[in-house]
Formats: structure tokens, C-alpha cells, sequence
């Protein structure tokens, strides 16, 4: 009986058809990172309720209008110096007594918000206003309560709000006291509570 | 002396290729692993704003998309250029939203139905009429949880 060799298959065109297969997923790849400022739509109640009633001093006014222009309590404000005036607003601290705030920094006037906990940010927008100017107003929002978040977060326990938070979200790799670390992040949440409220867009004229 | 003379007068050997395919298909593999494939072809212009405070979306399957913004380019001559509503594959009007988030919710397990979050994806020279539309939507749906979906980056970039 002749005993034949087996050919070898050649492989060379092996490389060929992965290059293929490669480039097809290439093209193909959008390594999509979908991240966006979270909210949390207020539900809709059947039954009309009487807001809980609010110092006028305790309500921060930011209106947009259909140019983008900004009008933060009664004045003409650019969007980069929102963030300040959010800040300056929540930290205040003007209040007396049982509304006294013992972490606030600010300038502790009489006119501006209690205390953070009582402050309401009041965003109202035109139908006419860009998609674009209402999330960097958002955005810039929410900055302020991440920074002063931040601050808080840093003088009590060390570290940033946020590098907590994150750490909360990869709770398999954190190697402290998970328990400890959401009672950490509730306090500092309490101290200063987001209270955006939106109200339903004006229509333009 | 003769020895070295030898050695050198020899051809360089070729360049072994054997392990292109082994390093090519490493690289497959990355990418078949990192790929999403996109399910639903967008239709709408979707040059998203910027923000920096944002959170990610970790999971995928909990998540409903709802896009808006002008029709894109091919679709001009037929849908005209006022900003539009993309559910799944086709352009719907704000009064099929709730419609969508019920049937989402029914295609998912019980467990997860309120783990929903909504993802809007809306172009940035979008008009916030139709976003509140689509808001107070979502509201009477009960589908709370959203994200304004965006790029990363410094958001004062989008006023330009």
C-alpha cells in the first residue's frame, strides 16, 4: 500500500482573510460611550396640590430666553458666570437660628438663601431656545452643586463627592466599608440637595 | 579570519511572516468584542451638545433612545427641515412616545421595568419646545428617569 503524504494546506491566506474580517469590523466599530446629564422628571399629579410655600429669597430665577440670553434674578447674566452666581446663591447662608447653616461659606446675606437646604434653582426656557444653551445652562447647574458637593465632601472625609460616587458605582472593586461609603455620600447630599425645578417652557409671542 | 568572512557574505533572511496572521487575528478579536452594532440607522442630524457633568449609561439593554432633531440630508425632500422625533427605525410624531415607552416596557422582564431609563438624544440646534414636548410625554408615561444624552467636553462650546 502506497502511503501518501497529507499536503499541507497552505495558510498563507490566512492572514488575508482576518485582515478582511478586520477591516469589516473597523468600519464597522462605533465604540459608543453614551453618557449624559441624568434627570428625574417630576411626576405628574392628579390631583392639584398647593406648593409648599417658599421664601421669594429662597427661589433662584434663571430664565432663557429664544436668543439664549440669560436672566438671573432680574439681571442680564453671560452663561460662564452662571456657575459662580449658583454658587454664591446655595452657599449663602443667610439664615438665623433654626435656618442657621454651620458649613455654608458665603457672604451670609440677608437677601439670598437661607440655607441650602431651602435654596430652589428655578429654570424656566422659552419653546424657542436651543437644545444646545438649555443643557449647558443645565450643565452648569449642576457644576455648582457638584463643586460645592466637593468641598463638603473634602473637608469631612477627605476626598471628592464625585471620586465617592464612583467608587459607590464599582462597588465589587472597592475594598472599604460600602455601607459607610453610601451613609458618606447620603450626608453630603443632604447638605446640599439639587432642587432644579423647571417650569413648563413659555410660549413665544 | 574566514569564518566571519562566511557569515557575512550569506542573503538576510526574509522576515518570518508566520505570526501576521496570529497578531491580525488578536486584533479581530478586540474589535469583534468592542463592536456594537448599531440597530436602528438614524435618520436625523445628531450633532450632540456638550456637557461635563455627566454620568455614563452602563447598561445598554435598559436603556430606550429617543431621537430628535432635523431630518437629515437625504430625508429633507420628503420630511421638509423642522426638527423630527426618531423612534426605533422611523420618524414618529410626540403622540407615538407613549406608545414606544409601553411597548419597551413590555419586551422587557418585570424585574427590570423600572430600572428603565430614557436616553434623549437630541440635536443641539433643536428647539426646546419640541424637548418639552417630548418631556411632558415621557411624564404621562411614567417614565421618569432620562438623559440628556452628550458629548464630553467643555459645555460652553455649545453657545457657539
Amino acid at each position: 500500500m502506497a502511503k501518501r503524504n497529507a499536503p499541507e494546506v497552505n495558510a498563507g491566506s490566512m492572514a488575508d482573510i482576518a485582515f478582511l474580517l478586520l477591516i469589516f469590523f473597523l468600519v464597522t466599530t462605533t465604540i459608543e460611550t453614551d453618557s449624559g446629564i441624568t434627570r428625574k422628571l417630576p411626576p405628574i399629579n392628579d390631583e392639584e396640590q398647593d406648593p409648599p410655600p417658599l421664601k421669594e429669597k429662597n427661589i433662584f430665577i434663571v430664565l432663557i430666553n429664544s436668543n439664549g440670553d440669560l436672566l438671573v434674578e432680574d439681571e442680564q447674566m453671560e452663561i460662564k458666570n452662571l456657575k459662580t452666581a449658583a454658587k454664591e446663591f446655595l452657599d449663602n447662608g443667610g439664615g438665623q437660628g433654626d435656618e442657621a447653616c454651620n458649613y455654608c461659606r458665603g457672604a451670609g446675606d440677608p437677601k439670598s438663601s437661607d440655607n441650602p437646604i431651602k435654596a430652589v434653582i428655578s429654570l424656566q426656557n422659552d419653546r424657542l431656545t436651543d437644545y444646545g444653551i438649555y443643557i449647558t445652562v443645565q450643565n452648569e447647574l449642576v457644576k455648582a452643586y457638584t463643586e460645592l458637593r466637593n468641598r463638603e465632601a473634602n473637608r469631612l472625609y477627605g476626598r471628592d463627592f464625585t471620586a465617592m460616587v464612583k467608587d459607590y458605582k464599582n462597588k465589587a472593586d472597592y475594598d472599604g466599608d460600602v455601607d459607610k461609603l453610601k451613609e458618606r455620600i447620603e450626608t453630603i447630599k443632604d447638605m446640599f440637595p439639587q432642587k432644579l425645578s423647571e417650569a413648563e417652557p413659555s410660549r413665544s409671542k | 579570519m574566514s569564518k566571519f568572512k562566511k557569515k557575512k557574505g550569506g542573503d538576510t533572511p526574509a522576515i518570518s511572516t508566520a505570526s501576521l496572521p496570529d497578531i491580525v487575528f488578536m486584533l479581530l478579536f478586540f474589535f469583534m468584542v468592542v463592536t456594537v452594532l448599531r440597530d436602528t440607522s438614524i435618520k436625523v442630524k445628531q450633532n450632540l451638545p456638550y456637557a461635563d457633568q455627566v454620568e455614563k449609561l452602563e447598561k445598554k439593554n435598559l436603556v430606550m433612545y429617543i431621537y430628535a432633531g432635523k431630518p437629515s440630508k437625504r430625508y429633507q425632500g420628503q420630511f421638509g427641515d423642522e426638527a423630527k422625533i426618531q423612534l426605533n427605525d422611523k420618524f414618529a410624531s410626540v403622540k407615538d412616545i407613549q406608545q414606544f415607552i409601553y411597548e419597551e416596557r413590555q419586551s422587557k422582564r418585570e424585574e427590570l421595568r423600572n430600572l428603565l431609563i430614557t436616553s434623549l438624544k437630541v440635536d443641539k440646534k433643536t428647539n426646546m419646545g419640541l424637548v418639552s414636548d417630548i418631556k411632558q410625554e415621557l411624564r404621562e408615561a411614567e417614565a421618569l428617569k432620562i438623559n440628556y444624552t452628550s458629548k464630553e467636553g467643555d459645555a460652553l462650546q455649545n453657545i457657539n
